[in-house]
């Protein structure tokens, strides 16, 4: 069992349920352990940084001065969150007036930041802590024969971390493998979804998502494999609807997170992968691999 | 750095991830490589040249950095380092400080974003997106209806705001730094 601090964000007390309770769900079985921080607040996020920067750095920093408390590596599964809190561990090295203001501000609350802590992405902690061989081997319900398109979105993989392809990621994609399925050509996999600005430029974002869903139907996915961003999920999944009624199209692709497909893949029952929670029901797609149709047809075809 | 003098280059090179500006070598992949530059009167590559010809006013009355959806293709790209993402949300907060009207409904929408912050230490869905539409466009919010309704039947809306401690700490933190002496 390995021990991690865990950063879930706002969004995923709201519209990022779906994804947060498969990752609670897989969590055990994959031998981890979420030690979510007590009394966490926001991490900051980018509109924050439109509004003041300093501002925003010192929200940041207090998830990071109660992470650090913790000595443990800190995971977060938004990837909004992810870039946030890498930045600004990585300004308040390099800005040492920034790095006074922090400090200053968070003393006065008792608090402080040393700069220890190690910010993890879920996605990266699974594909590297946990590892390929050893999610395949825990695979009960192989999801032979599904097509899927891997989304990985921007903020896993952008600014540049230097661990995943920054612009043609692979990851999700060796996972789906992994868990038995057939990943699609998806040229736009690390395209942005325009989550950040959905609200109040809604028209501009829905046209982004619009790309996103035909690349992924045109190169003949059956259902999208998001990444644990709340975000990134919510625009591909609740806002297809939206989508449909801008272009007068009828997309009805299910999004699961890359989370929810782990733990149908690891056998998890329909409750535990939070299949209620999707707006796109992805329940006729799956109704095969729950009754064990789709393994035999596979057994069969393969003897 | 002219004469010392607090040129808008300046105003914008000490916010934080902004210092490189000067090192930008107006190649340009920042504006090809950006996901919205369809919608930008003057893409980054731009904005950058007129910040450093001192065009305050042009820059901040005009829409176009309000389009960065923080995707950071052009971070990723820039052979220079320069960040032009920090940049443009550098701009924005200039320009919400010193009480500047671009016109674009995203400076309404980062102050809810902000206010839900600040007066719930989390950000509070539902109530962030109603205190929005109720600022800008009321009748907006029922082209959002079909969405909010799904998300509701889908228990992923709560209606009420999660009370969260941390809230007053955050708060000390955020008065403290403004008093503390922002730059
Ligand atoms: S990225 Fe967004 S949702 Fe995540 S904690 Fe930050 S502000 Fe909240
Ligand atoms: S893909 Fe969309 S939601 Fe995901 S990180 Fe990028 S902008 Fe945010
Ligand atoms: S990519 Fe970098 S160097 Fe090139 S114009 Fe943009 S900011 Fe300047
Ligand atoms: S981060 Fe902003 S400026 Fe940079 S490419 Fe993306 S949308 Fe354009």
């Amino acid at each position: 069992m390995k021990y991690y601090a865990y950063y879930p964000g706002c969004s995923m007390e709201a519209t990022g349920a779906p994804v947060e309770k498969a990752i609670h769900a897989i969590a055990k079985p994959l031998d981890i352990e979420l030690m979510e921080l007590e009394d966490w607040t926001c991490c900051g996020s980018s509109p924050f940084s439109g509004v003041d920067k300093v501002k925003a750095m010192a929200i940041t920093a207090r998830v990071l001065a109660q992470a650090e408390k913790t000595g443990l590596d800190l995971v977060t599964p938004c990837s909004s969150c992810y870039t946030i809190l890498r930045e600004a561990n990585e300004l308040m090295k390099e800005d040492h007036k920034l790095a006074w203001q922090v400090h200053e501000a968070l003393v006065s609350v008792g608090l402080s930041y040393n700069g220890t802590v190690n910010i993890r992405h879920i996605v990266e902690v699974i594909y590297n802590d946990v590892g390929l061989e050893a999610l395949a081997a825990k695979v009960k319900r192989p999801l032979t024969g599904l097509k899927v398109a891997c989304y990985h979105g921007c903020q896993q993989v952008r600014p540049d971390y230097g661990f995943d392809d920054s612009e043609l990621p692979n990851w999700l994609d060796n996972m789906a493998k992994s868990l038995g399925a057939e990943p699609v050509n998806f040229p736009l996999k690390a395209r942005c979804c325009g989550s950040s600005l959905v609200i109040s430029e809604t028209g501009m974002a829905i046209d982004l998502i619009h790309k996103l869903l035909q690349n992924a139907q045109d190169n003949g996915a059956q259902c999208i494999v998001s990444t644990t961003c709340p975000l990134c999920h919510t625009a591909l999944d609740a806002y297809q609807s939206q989508v449909n009624s801008q272009f007068k199209t009828k997309y009805n692709l299910p999004v699961l997170a890359i989370s929810q497909f782990i733990a149908i893949a690891l056998g998890l029952d329909e409750k535990a992968a939070a299949l209620d929670y999707n707006v796109v029901s992805a329940k006729k797609l799956l109704a095969p691999y729950f009754s064990g149709k789709a393994s035999l047809a596979k057994a069969e075809s393969a003897t | 750095m002219i004469n010392g003098k607090t040129t808008f280059l300046n105003e914008v090179a000490s916010i934080p991830a902004c210092d490189k500006i000067n090192e930008c070598v107006q190649c340009g992949v920042c504006s090809g490589s950006c996901t919205t530059a369809e919608h930008w009167e003057y893409p980054p590559r731009k904005i950058i040249a007129m910040v450093r010809s001192g065009m305050k006013d042009e820059v901040l009355n005009s829409n176009s950095i309000w389009y960065c959806v923080s995707c950071y293709l052009c971070t990723a790209r820039c052979p220079r380092n320069i960040k032009p993402a920090n940049i443009m949300h550098a701009l924005e907060a200039i320009a919400l400080k010193e009480g500047y009207k671009p016109p674009t409904k995203t400076t309404t929408m980062y102050r809810s974003f902000a206010n839900s912050i600040e007066k719930n230490g989390r950000i509070y869905e539902f109530g962030f997106m109603l205190d929005y539409f109720l600022k800008t466009n009321p009748f907006a919010a029922l082209k959002m209806l079909p969405l909010a309704v799904n998300l509701l039947k889908h228990k992923r809306m709560p209606l009420l705001p999660k009370s969260v401690k941390g809230k007053d700490q955050l708060n000390k933190i955020f008065h403290n730094i403004t008093t503390g002496g922002s730059r």
